[in-house]
């Protein structure tokens, strides 16, 4: 018999999507029932005072937590989100209900294996509800008690050789596309250069050194199917210099009808025999292809890379050779300032394993060094790029302007010369200026 | 239930302590087929929804077969997730940026088996466990926040407006009859953790009223001058204010410059905003983050208000079907709901698909609210 009656949340087990109100009544029963003769370290009826603080929010229409106090595992700045419930009373098990994040391994693949051992740990120390992923990549674990989250660390460190994720003014975990691992798209190894960055940045990333939450997020094409362009203050995005890698014979296999056009990606509606004029051709935004004479043309050289045409012909048409990243900095949400896109800082740059990403770890530095020395209390990068302009991020990272780096010129012609740049200098003498202009 | 130590000493936190390993490396995780052939994948075809098949220089092929998931998920789900990749993926899963599972297996006389067995998994409920589909020119899972669940600020909740949305949109789900790919998202506050400001349609929850001021402990659980410095429209001032005879240190609010973004209140608990009536959802469209034809775009706000009608928001799921029905009759091939709309102008999609247009919907928020304005005699009757 479950503790709270949720007639609300009742209505949300029926349809055919995966239920989480289900769900949860699935994890409090199986708590209740406690097969395994679980030790819980939390309260074994947790899950049945989330699902009633739930019902009372359905019923009155707003939250019941409250702002997280200061919890966390020694020596880390983040990791760990303290929640309380506003009806501890009524609810006494969800009363201290904490989240912890744990970084996700790049590309999220796991065993079986790990993941269980996850889950009879957040079994033992919390509340076994979790979320597969939060929003910036992390496994986020729902729901546990002060007193169980160093124990829970000791663990996770010793036993799983895993460590937490990041929080607060960090960096945060950073996350990436499937990229080479099973994208032929992929223009450098998303997986290596997250996991480097994740591992060689710990520091960053467990204390709280900066004005705000900084994110890294990596995409091995610019189909930025990890959304980096539009959600990180540095996106690393990949591209390639050379020409696009044309297999004519494929070409003409789609062209026949033999191969579908998008790999399938529309095969749900009749949209007519594929017209490669029409779908490749006039659609290519720089209109730098031709198809003649049963031949396509490229005219790289006036190419964006915008992918669409290796999109809709993936056995035809692969990205070149000579890859790396194209590196934007600056996205966010609108808090506060309205939503920010990534900005390009860096047109390409090698992807070098190598050398340790050396490269690309001297633009990271030199930015966190400008916005570090620069930047107010929760000032995000990109709203310190509007507030000091782009020439003073240029200047800090040593970049030499491009005109890759804008839309389009400026409209008006309100330039910051400086005196450097100006012939004589600032310095005049007003006598003498006086002798041919009489006052 | 007695305390279990995990061998943690209060007392010597720094004692057998390991720190900064950060996460397991990825190759730990790799299924043989992708370690094998990372690098070296030559293409790959949607079979049918929800079905991909990756062909390698090597001759290999890995076939994926892609589920949704709630991204609030038990434990005991986690299990029989992992119980279905023990019997048929050698141990092996993965999941994606928008919260769906991946199941793969090297073969393809492993994948009907694997497909009807995740099939055939329902909850006591009755809705499916491990719905197959979310690729291609279709609706996938849509990526959001906490809400009423577990978040401190959330204007409306986040796993039941997606539920409602999913069911609603299922066939589409698992089916690709849209011009493109449509990207749903969903933020519960401005503060979007769900980053919804780039998504063909994004729900967004938002507060209309100002905060309350609780005086009384204003000044004990707040740093005045941050809680005001934290407001982007300098609405809140200091003030002292007199109560029961004594004078405390509070903030003034000048409700006409809220635009109720809650900031505040995340640097003030004294400075509560939620409210029934006050709060709902706001829908935007238009947006993408891909750069494939055109640059990405920011979604724009296109139904200004819906209130929060637990716990199946029928209004809100109503207007998500009339945006998809319009867009999947009227868009071209290819085209994103975004660049559709740029086609056929923003007043004819407020023609198409019969959402009013009302003062609200014009942008007055600082100086990129200029470029926003129609500075053209180009415009359609």
């Amino acid at each position: 018999m479950a503790k709270h009656k949720t007639p609300l949340l009742d209505q949300l087990e029926s349809g055919p999507w995966p239920s989480f109100v289900s769900d949860l009544k699935q994890e409090a029963a199986a708590r209740a029932k406690n097969e395994k003769n679980v030790e819980y370290q939390i309260s074994q009826d947790v899950v049945e005072d989330l699902l009633g603080v739930l019902e009372l929010s359905y019923k009155d229409g707003t939250t019941h937590w409250k702002h997280g106090g200061i919890v966390g595992v020694f020596g880390y700045g983040g990791g760990v989100i303290g929640r309380y419930c506003d009806q501890p009373g009524l609810f006494p098990g969800v009363a201290h209900f904490h989240t912890i994040r744990v970084a996700q391994p790049a590309g999220k693949f796991y065993t079986t294996e790990y993941l269980k051992q996850l889950c009879d740990l957040w079994d033992l120390r919390g509340s076994g509800l979790t979320n597969m992923h939060g929003s910036t990549g992390d496994i986020i674990l729902l729901g546990t008690t002060t007193p169980q989250i160093e124990e829970f660390f000791f663990e996770l460190t010793h036993n799983m050789n895993q460590d937490l994720g990041g929080s607060g003014s960090n960096l945060r975990t950073p996350a990436d596309c499937i990229g080479q691992a099973r994208c032929e798209f992929a223009c450098y190894d998303t997986q290596d250069l997250c996991h480097t960055l994740t591992n060689d940045y710990q520091d960053e990333l467990h204390r709280p050194a900066f004005p705000y939450k900084f994110k890294f997020k990596f995409d091995g094409c610019p189909n930025c199917c990890v959304a980096s362009i539009a959600r990180s203050d540095m996106s690393f995005i990949g591209t390639w210099k050379d020409d696009i890698r044309i297999d004519q014979d494929a070409v003409a296999g789609y062209v026949k009808g033999e191969f579908k056009p998008n790999a399938g990606a529309h095969s749900g509606r009749d949209w007519g025999a594929f017209d490669i004029q029409k779908e490749v051709i006039a659609l290519c935004p720089t209109e730098c292809m031709k198809y003649e004479n049963g031949k396509l043309e490229i005219d790289n050289k006036e190419c964006t890379r915008c992918m669409h045409c290796i999109n809709v012909m993936p056995r035809a048409l692969k990205p070149g050779k000579e890859t790396g990243l194209s590196i934007l900095v600056g996205a966010k949400a609108p808090i506060l300032d309205g939503a920010q896109m990534g900005s390009l800082l860096v047109p390409f740059v090698e992807v070098n394993k190598e050398n340790g990403y050396e490269e690309i770890k001297e633009v990271v530095e030199a930015i966190w060094d400008w916005w570090m020395e620069e930047g107010k209390n929760r000032e995000r990068l990109g709203e310190l790029m509007k507030r000091q302009g782009f020439q003073k991020m240029l200047e800090a990272t040593n970049i030499k302007p491009v005109a890759q780096h804008v839309q389009e010129p400026r409209t008006n012609p309100y330039i910051f010369w400086k005196e450097e740049e100006v012939e004589g200098g600032w310095e005049r003498d007003v006598n003498e200026f006086r002798k041919n202009h009489l006052r | 239930m007695a305390f279990i130590s995990s061998g943690y000493n209060p007392d010597k936190p720094m004692e057998n302590r390991i720190t900064d390993i950060g996460p397991r490396h990825y190759e730990e995780f790799y299924p043989e087929v992708i370690k094998k052939n990372k690098g070296k994948w030559l293409y790959h075809e949607i079979l049918k929804p929800g079905v991909l098949v990756h062909v390698a220089e090597s001759g290999d092929e890995v076939y994926t077969v892609r589920v949704g998931g709630a991204r609030l998920m038990s434990i005991t789900h986690i299990r029989e997730i992992c119980e279905i990749a023990d019997k048929h993926c050698d141990g092996h899963l993965r999941f994606t940026t928008r919260n769906n599972i991946e199941f793969m297996v090297d073969d393809k006389s492993k994948v009907d088996a694997l497909i009807k067995d995740l099939e055939a998994r329902k909850f006591d409920g009755g809705s499916f466990k491990f719905p197959v589909g979310g690729t291609g020119a279709g609706i996938t899972n849509i990526v959001h926040t906490q809400g009423w669940v577990h978040c401190h600020t959330p204007a409306t909740d986040a796993s039941g407006p997606v539920k409602a949305a999913m069911d609603e949109l299922f066939t589409d789900f698992q089916s690709m009859r849209m011009p493109a790919h449509v990207r749903i998202a969903l933020g519960c506050c401005l503060n979007m953790c769900g980053a919804v400001h780039c998504s063909d349609i994004a729900i967004l929850g938002y507060h209309r009223k100002p905060p309350m001021v609780d005086h009384a402990y204003l000044d004990k659980t707040c740093e005045v001058p941050l809680a005001i410095a934290a407001c982007p429209t300098a609405a809140l001032k200091p003030k002292k204010v007199d109560l029961d005879g004594t004078t405390v240190n509070s903030i003034e609010v000048n409700k006409e410059r809220c635009m109720f973004c809650g900031n505040c209140y995340t640097m003030c608990p004294s400075l509560p905003l939620s409210d029934k009536e006050g709060d709902g959802i706001v829908l935007m469209v238009g947006g993408k983050v891909s750069n494939r034809i055109s640059a990405p775009k920011f979604s724009k706000v296109v139904v200004s208000f819906i209130p929060n009608e637990t716990p199946r928001w029928p209004s809100m799921t109503a207007q998500l079907r009339n945006i998809v029905e319009t867009y999947a009759k009227d868009a071209r091939k290819y085209e994103r709901l975004g660049e559709w709309a740029e086609r056929i102008g923003w007043e004819r999609f407020f023609d198409k698909t019969g959402l009013e247009f009302s003062h609200h919907l014009i942008d007055d928020f600082r100086d990129p609210a200029y470029y926003t304005w129609r500075q053209t005699t180009n415009f359609k009757f």
